[in-house]
Order: C-alpha cells, then sequence, then structure tokens
C-alpha cells in the first residue's frame, strides 16, 4: 500500500503498461519533456524514451489520426487531449473515424487505443476549459468511456483501458489531480463498465461519477445524521454501462436521485433513468431526481461556479423530492 | 483552362520497362472497366446511395499501385475504387459491397466510400476530406517505431489541402520525420467548384509543400509512367528514412462528382481539352509506339473486361447481408452491447 495523488496515478498505470507491451506508446501536447500539462506525465519521458513518449505540435487532429492510423497497424497508443473542451477541434476522429472504423469495415480494423484527457470544472477555468464532455462521448456508438474517481481507479481503468482491443476514453477530473489515495502495490488492472459501491444504505440510491462521487459520500454522511441510509454508486464506467448494479440497489432502495457535473439535457443521468424507469419502475416508491448542473456554460468566478456544479448542499436539497 | 506548370521534382531515374508498361496499361483498364461497370448498376439502381468514380484518374492509382510493396499501405478518400483495386483485392467482393451484398467486401456495412481490405494493405476509404491524413501519419509513425520499412500513401483530392488536417498531418509528418507519402490528386475541382477559385495559391498541394520543408512536386496525374517513377522515388526516399513526400498529380475527371452528376459547371472546351488527354487511349498508343504488340493488348483488354463481367455476376447473385450484421462488430467481441 501507498499513498498516490491521482496524477501520480496516471504516470504509474502508464508505466506499468508501457513496461509490460513495448507497443504502447504516448502522445500529446506537453506530455513528455514538460510531463503533462497538470504534470500527470511526469518521469515518462526519461524512463521510456523519446520514441515511445512524444510531444506533438498543437494539432489534436493529428494526435488523434496518428493514434489511429497506429492503433490500425500494431501500436497501443495512448493519446492526450489537454482539456476535454478541445474535443471539439477533433471530434471528427473520435465521432467519425476511431468510433466507426471496426464496425464499417465489418471487423477488419482493431484500434486498441486509449484516449486521455482532463475533464470538469472546479479549477476556476472558465467556459472553455472547464467542461464536463463525457455525455458527448456516451452519446457516440463505438467509444468505451470511462471516468475513475480515485488513485487506485486510475490505474486499474488505464490499464484495463489499455489493454482492451477497444477505443476508450478515459475522463480524468481536473480537480481531483492532487486528491490522495490509497493504492495496493503491484500490478493493478481494473474492468471496464464495473461500478463499485462505495457506501451502503438501504433507503436511498445515489449515483455519482468521478469529482461527483466525493460529493455524494459526504451527501451520504451527512443525510445518515439524520437518520437516512443512502447507497452511494460510483458509476466508474459509462460504456459499458454497469446496469446490473444500479438496477439491484434501485430495486432495494426504491429511491434513486443522480448526482451529475455534465449540463442538464441528455446528461448520463438521463439514460440512468430512463432504463430505471423502463426496467424497474415497480420498484420505484417515489420520482427519480436529476442533480446536475443546470443547462448553461461553466461560469469562471469561484462563487458562480461553486453554484453551478451540484454541491453537498444541492443533493441534500434534492433527496425530500426523491424520498417523496 | 487553366493548367498548372508541371514540375517533376522527382525526374525519372530510368523509363519504366515494358513489363511495368503491361503492368500500368493493365491497372488502368481494369479500373476503367470497373468504374462504367458501377456507373451503369448505379443507373440502374442496382448501386444505392452514392458512388465517386476514378474515371479519367486511372494513371494515378495505377502508377502508385505498381510502384508499391505488397506491406505498404493505402489510404484513399471515397474516391477509392481505383486504389482498392490495385492493391489487389479481387473485383467481386468491390462490386458487391457496391451492391450492399453479403459478399461484399465489408459485408455491405460500409458502402463504396469505405472500401477496406486489411489484407491487401488498403487501410481504409474515408469519407470525411481530409480526415485520413493524419491517419496515415499514424500508421507511418508505427512503421517508423517498428522498422519495419513499410510505407504509408495517402491519396486525397485537391479540395482536401484547404482543410486543416491536411496542414497538422503534414506539418506532424514533416517534424517527425516519417515514411508517408500524401499524394494529391488534383482533378480542378472540389464537388462542383473550381478549386481555383477558393485557394490562395495556384497549385493547391505543391505551393504549399515549401511551408513545410518540403520541395514543390507537380506532375502530370495523366501519364502512368510518369506517376510510377514519382511513386517509385518518393518510396525509396520514406523507406531509407528521408521522411515524407507531398505529390501533386494534376488530372481530370471525365464524368460528374458522384452518383449522375451530369458536371455542367464544367466548361465544354476544358472537357472536351481532358477528354482528348484521355490516360487510356493515350497510354495505350505509347505502348503500341513502344513496340508492344497488338494483340497483347487486346488479350489484357478481354480479361479485364471478363473479370469485370463475373465480378459483376458474382455480385448480383451475393444474397442480402444477413440481418444480424446490424449489430455486429462494433466491439472487438463482435458484438455492440453497452451494458454490463
Ligand atoms: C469535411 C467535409 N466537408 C465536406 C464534405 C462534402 N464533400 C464530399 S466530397 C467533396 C469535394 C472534395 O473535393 P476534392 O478534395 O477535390 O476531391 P474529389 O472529390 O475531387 O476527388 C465535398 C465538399 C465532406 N465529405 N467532408
Ligand atoms: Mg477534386
Amino acid at each position: 500500500m501507498a499513498e498516490l495523488t491521482y496524477r501520480e496515478a496516471v504516470a504509474r498505470a502508464i508505466a506499468q503498461e508501457m513496461e509490460r507491451d513495448p507497443s504502447v506508446v504516448l502522445l500529446g501536447e506537453d506530455v513528455a519533456g514538460a510531463g503533462g500539462a497538470f504534470k500527470a506525465t511526469g518521469g515518462l519521458l526519461e524512463r521510456f524514451g523519446p520514441e515511445r513518449v512524444r510531444d506533438t505540435p498543437i494539432s489534436e487532429q493529428a494526435i488523434l489520426g496518428a493514434a489511429m492510423g497506429a492503433a490500425m497497424t500494431g501500436l497501443r497508443p495512448i493519446a492526450e487531449v489537454m482539456f476535454s473542451d478541445f474535443f471539439a477541434v477533433c471530434w471528427d476522429m473520435v465521432a467519425n473515424q476511431i468510433a466507426k472504423s471496426r464496425y464499417m469495415t465489418a471487423g477488419q480494423v482493431q484500434l486498441p487505443l486509449v484516449v486521455r484527457s482532463g475533464n470538469g470544472g472546479g479549477s476556476r477555468f472558465g467556459a472553455q476549459h472547464s467542461q464536463s464532455v463525457e455525455n458527448w462521448a456516451m452519446a457516440v456508438p463505438g467509444l468505451k468511456v470511462v471516468a475513475p474517481s480515485c488513485p487506485s481507479d486510475v490505474i486499474g481503468l488505464l490499464a484495463a483501458a489499455v489493454r482492451d482491443p477497444d477505443p476508450v476514453l478515459v475522463f480524468e477530473h481536473k480537480s481531483l489531480y492532487p486528491t490522495k489515495g490509497e493504492v495496493p502495490d503491484g500490478e493493478l488492472v481494473g474492468h471496464l463498465g464495473q461500478a463499485a459501491l462505495r457506501r451502503q444504505g438501504g433507503d436511498l440510491t445515489l449515483v455519482a461519477l468521478a469529482a461527483m462521487v466525493p460529493v455524494a459520500l459526504e451527501a451520504a454522511e451527512r443525510l445518515a445524521a439524520e437518520g437516512v441510509q443512502a447507497t452511494v454508486i460510483d458509476l466508474r464506467s459509462l460504456v459499458p454501462l454497469d446496469v446490473s448494479t444500479v438496477l439491484s440497489s434501485v430495486s432495494a432502495t426504491g429511491h434513486l436521485v443522480t448526482v451529475e457535473e455534465n449540463p442538464r439535457l441528455c446528461g448520463w443521468g438521463a439514460e440512468l433513468a430512463s432504463i430505471v424507469a423502463e426496467e424497474c419502475f415497480y420498484d420505484l416508491d417515489g420520482p427519480i431526481v436529476r442533480v446536475t448542473t443546470p443547462h448553461v456554460p461553466l461560469p469562471a468566478a469561484d462563487s458562480l461556479e461553486d453554484l453551478a456544479r451540484p454541491s453537498v448542499a444541492r443533493v441534500l436539497e434534492a433527496v425530500p423530492r426523491a424520498l417523496g | 483552362m487553366a493548367t498548372s506548370p508541371l514540375t517533376t521534382g522527382t525526374e525519372p531515374a530510368a523509363r519504366s520497362g515494358p513489363e511495368t508498361g503491361l503492368a500500368l496499361y493493365r491497372w488502368m483498364v481494369v479500373i476503367r472497366q470497373f468504374e462504367k461497370r458501377a456507373y451503369d448498376l448505379f443507373l440502374q439502381n442496382l448501386v444505392k446511395g452514392t458512388s465517386h468514380l476514378s474515371l479519367g484518374q486511372e494513371a494515378v492509382a495505377a502508377g502508385f499501385g505498381v510502384a508499391m510493396r505488397p506491406d505498404d499501405w493505402t489510404f484513399a478518400t471515397y474516391r477509392g475504387h481505383a486504389h482498392t483495386i490495385v492493391r489487389g483485392v479481387p473485383l467481386t467482393p468491390i462490386m458487391a459491397e457496391l451492391l450492399g451484398r453479403d459478399n461484399g467486401l465489408l459485408r455491405g456495412k460500409g458502402g463504396s466510400m469505405h472500401l477496406t481490405s486489411v489484407a491487401h494493405g488498403m487501410m481504409g476509404s474515408y469519407a470525411i476530406v481530409g480526415a485520413h491524413l493524419p491517419v496515415a501519419v499514424g500508421a507511418a509513425w508505427s512503421a517508423a517505431y517498428r522498422k519495419s520499412g513499410q510505407v504509408a500513401v495517402c491519396f486525397f483530392g485537391d479540395g482536401a489541402t484547404n482543410i486543416g488536417a491536411f496542414h497538422e498531418a503534414l506539418n506532424l509528418a514533416v517534424v517527425w520525420n516519417l515514411p508517408v507519402v500524401f499524394v494529391c490528386e488534383n482533378n480542378l475541382y472540389m464537388e462542383y467548384t473550381p478549386i481555383g477559385a477558393v485557394t490562395a495559391v495556384p497549385r493547391p498541394a505543391a505551393d504549399r509543400a515549401p511551408a513545410y520543408g518540403l520541395p514543390p512536386v507537380a506532375i502530370d496525374g495523366n501519364d502512368p509512367e510518369v506517376v510510377h517513377q514519382t511513386a517509385l522515388a518518393a518510396l525509396e526516399r520514406a523507406r531509407s528514412g528521408g521522411g515524407p513526400s507531398l505529390i501533386e498529380a494534376v488530372t481530370y475527371r471525365h464524368g460528374g462528382h458522384s452518383r449522375a452528376d451530369p458536371a455542367t459547371y464544367r466548361p465544354k472546351e476544358e472537357v472536351a481539352d481532358w477528354l482528348a488527354r484521355d490516360p487510356v487511349p493515350a497510354y495505350r498508343a505509347r505502348l503500341v509506339g513502344a513496340g508492344v504488340p497488338e494483340d497483347e493488348l487486346q488479350r489484357v483488354e478481354a480479361e479485364a473486361k471478363e473479370a469485370v463481367d463475373r465480378a459483376t455476376e458474382e455480385a448480383k447473385a451475393g444474397p442480402p447481408p444477413d440481418p444480424g450484421l446490424v449489430t455486429a462488430d462494433l466491439w472487438a467481441d463482435g458484438g455492440s452491447s453497452w451494458r454490463s
């Protein structure tokens, strides 16, 4: 066991996989010499050399296109898109090329690649450097999508993503980079599509992702003080989506609240709510309630951003509506 | 008609020999026959959706196809039938793919614009203008990393030179000194607008090359021997660690952009002028002049027709795709499940 920060976990995961498999390579803006804009890839250049850890120009289409071309010809690239907002300048590569190639070619093209990106708010960076765009990715068939909430999951999910034969988008949360957590020694490999039960309680199910997991957990503690026991599910993966863990919890508690950082419309919680409504409607004892960022871009000022993103207070406000 | 000034940049080291000449001619004739048939089948509503033909542009595909090593990689656009054919992909699955049949190259899941045969080094036909240039760069990176000696060859239209991906790909390929050959097939038009009307320089690819430290190369894309020699030089340069090349091959499509486009936006005299320079009969005459026997050329032509006839019949006889294919092959496990 060792205590690592979330950003140290990123570097450890990449090192673990590069050590194991010489076809794993890393590319992106400032990832090599500078060790990453968020210092999440520090030391990798020194350890694995400039052939495998490569700085790129500010060319997001070329970064993802190169990752795709390398993946279809035998490498296992890990590409970094510095801020997930920048997916908007290379979405063709993600949504039209990477996501569709295997399907369109009846399985001829293999794309074992990983795209990592700094996602989400809380850093007061304003509307173009703070978005939670995991729901964009979730809407495109052909992409696997994960978002770890703690250092050990960073390693487990990144390692699983590198080993997966399909393209995986890993949304690292910018506000979590400095957070710490216990990480077991030795090789760590997780599973895509497996949610984690972070807390058990019989009265209510809270489902959260990435930086919303600690928010949901704190809300659950406060609820416990008032005699309401909540289960907290860390979804971890949007595609594949661990529907069975959510359904069995909601069947037991009868109440569901989602805690989502994405803006309101078409957030991942909307999909989850529709699945729950369709598949365990008769187990519900109250309305499904979604706590999201309002349907606005994120403002920059700290006070405004804190009001916009889901908070413990807003979760606590939502719970009585769910409990009916 | 504003024809671009042509410079080969890479002067032919030697003339292509008679065997090469026949190989070039064979591919040109096969492409010509295949594309004419595809057009007929489109008019019969057997090719649904759309298709983009290379009629008039055969010499570019043939010249490169003959020059490439079997393990080199092709990246093409939606105008990719010709580039697929010259990699040696059998005609029946190509035709069946156009017809949307289960015996199609992609079992009907890709269609005319996405022909791919990884086993033949045909790494895809891409329908978003410019998208495949960065992808070819990535393949070249993989070849360089593994020191495999493979080269990625990427074909695209004149219109692609004005999209960002073109510039991002060229810059990265040069900075990383990668074995990739970029081939701009300048057929003077995008869909319906002349490239000259929307481009800051007269030669859309060649005049951009110096911005990336590359020599400007514009060649006669209707001369298969010039294309072949230029291809050999660029492939050799790439293989020997000399880095990328950018080649502008000037040519002309005989028909419309796609489907049954009558291409009335092109001046009659311009069309007549280029039809007079039709690469197929022109190259035939050159081979005859060089002493290739007439009956040998006729045999090549008969074989091409026979191959296209057979492919047409076999494609038409193919069943519609298995309904299970709708949800197959999204993931490596063969399925498309999004839940666990
Ligand atoms: C990004 C993008 N924009 C527009 C289109 C629509 N489109 C398809 S082909 C084409 C013309 C491309 O011209 P060019 O690159 O010269 O290739 P050609 O068709 O002449 O071979 C256009 C505009 C597209 N497919 N992708
Ligand atoms: Mg054109």
